[in-house]
């Protein structure tokens, strides 16, 4: 379970990013976290993954209070997410192989573990004659598959998605999403924060709504509604 | 642990490949700069030397009253052989053996040669040559043989003749002395920051992959260990290399210095002790490639 209380982030006096969040996901949710540019979907899920300190209130990852986290204890907390972004963040110099079996890697799994694990994943997403393609050589639907590859190959509890398919056609983005729906049935939570209309619409799952840093709307079968 | 220190090595050795020019790139500059640091082993032997043979060239020399008995002047030897400050040993050179050498000297000039052979009465004088364990000591052997139960069996001490010339050499060597050791400091940092800042520019191109890297989940020592890897890895090729660079161009100057400074071969000291200078390069070179990238991804390892 996550859960945010009465969370604020405020970078200066003129600058409020997140004001009196307070929400949970339940294990095994999909959840579009939506809003304008600025709304805060980005600010929520750094806050989420330890990469920012709120200014007040506490957040919850499962036994874990993430705000209270010091930075050497961060790396073996996030080995419990898979995190997907918008520009793909894989290593250039590791190929797609090499990229998924790092997030093995840096949790101390074998090698045999590795092997067996990685073709598998690189298989349901569909990469496996790609395995020795480094990222300059993939396209971009094809490095946002690596990466979320990447992200649920340790079977992590939840998959944050910040807008994976902003930089995708539509016809990637739908790759994209239906991976991730996918990857949902088989019982992961996943936190997509999007502002892509259609998608959210289409997914009519909950839907979070964020506007200047506030959460305006938090519907279970909700829509892309900005007013 | 084991697992996680093979794998560490492992990005290392293959991030060192796969980055090509870059990679390339870092060892040329660390080349340069352990060329640099070979330089000043170099320098420091060469001055070390050159201060040697300057330090050899200075005695002092006593000259005995022909009156003054072998026995005495052995005395006199023993007794200067007793003090700190003075090189044992202290030569003995008796009038028999002056005359032997006068002769031995001017063997092709057969108006001395004759001259010395009319002689009946040989007119060359006893002395002792005395050298110090560093020219600092010379002023307290002159004042040591100012003694006056001393002094009145000498005829002349070359000391008080050559001090003025003795004094400059000696500022000269303190000079080289602290120059050598100044601009040894001076350039050794130098080197080490022409190196840190290669390695820091390397790291910062690939800062975007650190934070990705904590972004997965690696540990601080699985992000910055294939980093020092690599800095060792270039250190141990810069190492070699530049000593391959080094030993044509140690050869080339070998007998120059040899003209300058008699009985300096530096090319001789440069194989005979190869195995040294490579450690000392080795040293050099990995450890402050290591240390760079320590420290240079340290600031990216935050959050």
């Amino acid at each position: 379970m996550i859960a945010f209380q009465n969370v604020c982030k405020i970078y200066n006096s003129h600058s409020t990013a997140l004001e009196d969040i307070d929400f949970r996901i339940n294990p095994g949710e999909m959840v579009s976290l939506v809003g304008r540019s600025g709304a805060g979907k980005s600010t929520l899920i750094k806050l989420l993954i330890g990469e920012e300190k709120p200014t007040k209130g506490r957040i919850f990852f499962g036994q874990y209070e993430v705000n209270k986290f010091q930075d050497k204890e961060l790396p073996a907390f996030r080995r419990h997410i898979g995190i997907v972004f918008q520009d793909f963040r894989l290593l250039l110099a590791k190929n797609a192989y090499e990229n998924v079996a790092f997030a093995l890697e840096v949790a101390g799994r074998t090698q045999s573990e590795i092997a067996e694990l990685v073709p598998q994943v690189l298989d349901m997403v569909g990469l496996s004659d790609k395995v020795n393609n480094f990222p300059h050589e993939l396209s971009g639907g094809e490095k946002q598959r690596v990466a979320i590859a990447r992200a649920m190959v340790h079977r992590p509890e939840v998959i944050i998605a910040d807008e994976p398919t902003g930089n995708l056609d539509p016809f990637h983005s739908w790759e994209i999403i239906n991976l991730l729906q996918k990857i949902n049935q088989l019982g992961t939570t996943v936190i997509l924060a999007t502002h892509e209309k259609d998608i959210v619409n289409a997914l009519d799952r909950r839907v979070v709504t964020l506007d200047h840093g506030r959460v305006i709307r938090d519907e279970e079968k909700g829509k892309y509604i900005l007013v | 642990m084991f697992t996680i220190f093979s794998r560490i090595v492992h990005y290392g050795l293959k991030n060192f490949y796969r980055n090509g020019w870059p990679s390339l790139a870092t060892v040329a500059i660390m080349i340069v700069s352990l060329l640099m640091f070979f330089g000043l082993v170099m320098f420091n032997v060469v001055t070390g030397e050159a201060k040697n043979s300057i330090q050899d060239k200075i005695d002092v020399s006593v000259y005995f009253k022909t009156n003054v008995s072998e026995d005495e002047i052995l005395n006199i030897k023993q007794s200067l052989e007793t003090l700190p400050e003075v090189k044992p040993p202290v030569e003995y050179i008796s009038r028999d053996r002056a005359l032997e050498i006068f002769a031995e000297r001017h063997q092709d000039d057969p108006i001395i040669t004759q001259t010395v052979r009319e002689l009946n009465v040989n007119p060359l004088e006893a002395s002792l040559n005395i050298k110090a364990h560093s020219p600092e000591d010379y002023p307290k052997i002159a004042n040591y043989l100012k003694e006056p139960n001393l002094a009145e069996k000498f005829d002349k001490v070359t000391y008080f003749e050559n001090q003025k010339i003795i004094d400059k050499l000696i500022r000269v060597i303190g000079i080289m002395n602290q120059g050598g050791l100044l601009l040894t400091i001076f350039l050794a940092i130098v080197a080490g920051l022409v190196v840190f800042n290669t390695i820091q520019l390397a790291i910062y191109s690939n800062r975007d992959e650190i934070v990705i890297m904590r972004a997965v989940g690696a540990s601080n020592n699985l992000v910055r260990g294939p980093f020092v890897v690599e800095g060792v890895v270039a250190g141990v090729i810069a190492a070699v290399a530049s000593l391959a660079l080094a030993a044509p161009i140690v050869y080339f100057v070998s007998p120059y210095l040899g003209v300058f400074i008699p009985g300096l071969n530096v090319f001789k000291y440069f194989y005979t002790n190869l195995l040294a200078l490579f450690l000392y390069q080795l040293l050099f070179g990995v450890a402050i490639a290591s240390f760079s990238s320590f420290v240079a991804v340290r600031r990216y390892l935050r959050n």
